[in-house]
């Protein structure tokens, strides 16, 4: 949690599941109120759907079927209640560990696996889906956003048919990079309609968010004129009241808004991290007691929404995605390398076509093994081991002397005066000759 | 500028979805005025003075583009694109591979460049190699009032990015512009004009809508026939170029110029073509040889033409170091008298 200044934070549901609505202002109240019991346990089957494909998605990198994946484990209730909040007018800019807003945008998480298995570097329809890639650049896509948001306000009218507003994922690592900095001039400027939701999961990489944050993330915009709201991440109905607020707001004309959602990073950075190397496992079982889901679902039972039949129904769908989600990724073979060449450009390059004129003049034919077939196993009758070589004692013999090729009355047409076959050595012009 | 200044607006009147952006475009009309009045015309929607910042500009550029518009972002110096450098390189270059084709992102980045102006440090230098080195980018430049305008127009209609050098020694140059003019209409390469500046027939046909011809971007153009030495060069060392085979042309050596106009891709068989002819290659450029676009281009005729060539390919350009103070500028780029050292030394063989 950053020292500094405190500011309050909206916290809807209490780690054992008591919902209070006090904490929320007006605006956030409304959505809050107008929440139906189908429409939360809609979010909790999203929170243990992508739970359960997340937890899929690390076996699979531990058995070697993907080369690196990023877990969002712990940070379900920040995607999926924000999430919930997009319109489908709006539009969303994640970062890479925004797997819950992927599938929440109805595109199959299964589509991720690509560019961690490294069969393409990430794509799905963004325009069908509203939803961009990923960007691996941290920081890097939140400009994207705004100056989407600015073609958002430029192209129509509030209340037009374009009149959605765009919100992008960062984390609390991204918010120390100058494209963001610069990225919230931009909005505040042109009032661009987008919402900055920051996940602030205590830690950047090794980096704890204490070290680089010395005033909150939601009072960041106060210098830039954007109004920042912080929110009990871990709380998916908090997250959800406070995006919706936002968003809203964007797309009314009342400009850009920032979210700070603290919540934790359960899982390392990446499959590739080692959090034992810079944070006490005290800390991640502090934070273990205020998991979302279990949150949420304390929540439902309390309400009667939610029965152990209702709860196991929706265990099994985790299950049934999880299982898709690991057919998905085996059935995923590697990429057309001719495709490679035709997308780099929208148009023809005359180097690109010099360079794919090559690779398909050098590329093995179809079919073909990229490595020489095994050798038979030796075959000891007729050929024995090779047995160690006496060691030598005294000095070394001098070898005897080296022959330049064949003698001459040897010589065929086949070798050239340098006694080297002109073939491998002279090329066609046969000048040793 | 002015064949610039009609390029952006004639693009903006066309298509209403082509917006200027960047540092004082709008009010002052840019620092160089390239984009005067523009903002009077087409209002503060498409006109749009950013805040200072190169990344921003260029990143929220690809957002618009991501959106459905047609950015075209003017970067104030060239020394002040380096900000931009990871939007650029990293975004910019990469989307559409990245989303496998389905996304473009058509933003033209206007960049004054070169030297020869007596401006202090970072308003002189000539970026074109590292621009040209990342796959994704389209990297091209002008050297004569004609083009500005043809290609601007062909750039802004590319639907791939298109990193847009603007001589900036060349700004001043007031020879009349063909708006529109026949390189719409006719393939550039074969409208081998021997003077700098075409100008339009009167009663000549209007273009064809831009879009249409904007693969012509990609073609080189003999500027000045010959068939002793052919000399390659773009952008502000073209001028230098034209002298100096006029200097040789009056002692008698017939000098071929080739203005490259495209830097990625290479037009390598326009080169190829003239040297199989000459045998000879001088490429010019103000931007420091090594690593520079000389030595590709040397490195690609090469390998066409080794049997042609009678002498090495010379590359002769700004000296390995940061651009220098103005007042020894003179000394850092390559004059016509460096440049005809070099066609004397590959005559030399």
């Amino acid at each position: 949690m950053p020292t500094g200044p405190s500011v309050p934070v909206l916290q809807v549901l209490a780690p054992d599941g008591q919902r209070n609505d006090a904490s929320a202002e007006p605006a956030e109240a409304a959505y809050l109120a107008a929440l139906t019991p189908q429409r939360m346990v809609a979010m909790y089957r999203d929170m243990v759907i992508i739970r359960a494909f997340d937890r899929e998605a690390t076996a699979l990198q531990r058995r070697g079927e993907l080369g690196l994946w990023v877990s969002s484990l712990g940070q379900e209730g920040a995607q999926i209640g924000s999430a919930h909040a997009l319109s489908p007018q709006d539009y969303a800019f994640p970062a890479y560990r925004e797997h819950g807003v992927v599938a929440a945008c109805g595109i199959d998480p299964a589509n991720i696996f690509a560019m961690f298995r490294g069969v393409d570097h990430g794509g799905w329809d963004t325009e069908a889906h509203r939803c961009h890639t990923y960007t691996l650049v941290v920081g890097g896509h939140v400009l994207h956003a705004v100056g989407y948001a600015m073609g958002e306000a430029l192209a129509g009218q509030p209340d037009g048919p374009h009149g959605g507003a765009v919100i992008v994922y960062l984390g609390d690592g991204a918010m120390a990079q100058g494209d963001v900095a610069e990225s919230l001039v931009f909005a505040a400027s042109y009032q661009a309609p987008v919402v900055f939701f920051v996940q602030n999961n205590g830690w950047a990489i090794s980096t704890p968010t204490e070290a680089h944050v010395r005033v909150p993330l939601a009072r960041r915009g106060e210098g830039y004129g954007i109004p920042g709201r912080r929110v009990d991440g871990n709380d998916a109905l908090a997250c959800f009241a406070a995006t919706s607020a936002a968003l809203d707001a964007a797309r009314s004309g009342r400009g850009p808004g920032i979210v700070e959602a603290v919540t934790y990073r359960m899982a390392p950075h990446t499959t590739a991290d080692d959090p034992s190397r810079y944070r006490p496992a005290s800390q991640e079982q502090a934070w273990a007691a205020r998991d979302p889901i279990i949150r949420l679902e304390r929540h439902l039972r309390q309400i009667g929404a939610l029965d152990d039949v209702a709860k196991a129904a929706i265990d099994a769908q985790g299950d049934a995605a999880a299982a898709h989600a690991r057919a998905a990724c085996l059935a995923l073979g590697p990429p057309s390398v001719d495709g490679l060449f035709s997308r780099v450009y929208a148009t023809e390059h005359a180097q690109v076509a010099a360079d794919a004129a090559l690779w398909s003049a050098h590329r093995p034919p179809v079919g073909a093994r990229c490595r020489p077939p095994p050798k038979p196993p030796h075959n000891l009758s007729r050929c024995p081991p090779p047995q160690a070589r006496p060691r030598r004692i005294g000095t070394k013999p001098t070898p005897p002397p080296r022959r330049l090729g064949l003698p001459p009355h040897l010589r065929s047409a086949w070798w050239g005066r340098c006694g080297r076959r002109w073939a491998m050595r002279c090329g066609p012009t046969r000048k040793c000759w | 500028m002015g064949a610039l200044r009609a390029a952006l607006g004639d693009a903006m009147r066309t298509d209403p979805k082509v917006l200027v952006m960047g540092e004082d475009v709008g009010r002052l009309g840019g620092v160089f005025r390239v984009t005067d009045h523009l903002l009077a015309e087409f209002g503060p929607q498409r006109v749009l003075d950013t805040p200072l910042a190169e990344s921003g500009i260029v990143g929220t550029a690809i957002g618009l583009a991501l959106r459905g518009f047609r950015p075209v972002v003017e970067i104030q110096f060239d020394g002040f694109v380096y900000p931009a450098f990871d939007q650029l390189v990293s975004q910019l270059a990469k989307i559409h591979s990245r989303s496998a084709g389905r996304l473009t992102v058509p933003v033209t980045v206007r960049i004054p460049y070169g030297g020869g102006i007596g401006a202090i440090e970072h308003h002189s230098e000539s970026p074109e190699a590292l621009f040209a080195h990342v796959a994704g980018l389209r990297v091209v430049t002008p050297a004569t009032v004609a083009d500005a305008y043809t290609m601007l127009r062909q750039a802004i209609a590319c639907p791939d990015p298109v990193i847009f050098l603007e001589p900036k020694a060349r700004y001043w140059d007031t020879a009349p512009f063909a708006a529109p003019t026949a390189p719409f209409a006719t393939p550039v390469h074969q409208a081998s004009a021997p003077s700098l500046a075409a100008p339009a027939e009167p009663g000549s046909p209007p273009p064809p809508e831009a879009g249409a011809a904007w693969t012509e971007l990609n073609r080189a153009r003999i500027v000045r026939p010959g068939g002793l030495v052919t000399v390659a060069t773009y952008g502000p060392a073209l001028a230098p170029s034209l002298a100096a085979a006029e200097a040789a042309a009056a002692q008698g050596r017939d000098v071929e110029v080739i203005d490259l106009r495209s830097l990625s891709p290479l037009d390598v068989e326009t080169v190829a073509g003239s040297v199989e002819r000459t045998g000879r290659l001088v490429i010019v450029h103000e931007a420091p040889v090594f690593g520079g676009i000389g030595g590709e281009l040397a490195a690609l005729v090469t390998q066409r033409c080794f049997y042609r060539l009678e002498a090495p390919p010379v590359r002769v350009g700004g000296w390995h170091m940061p651009y220098p103070p103005a007042k020894v500028e003179r000394a850092f780029l390559p004059g016509p008298e460096r440049i005809g050292q070099a066609i004397d030394q590959v005559l030399e063989y």
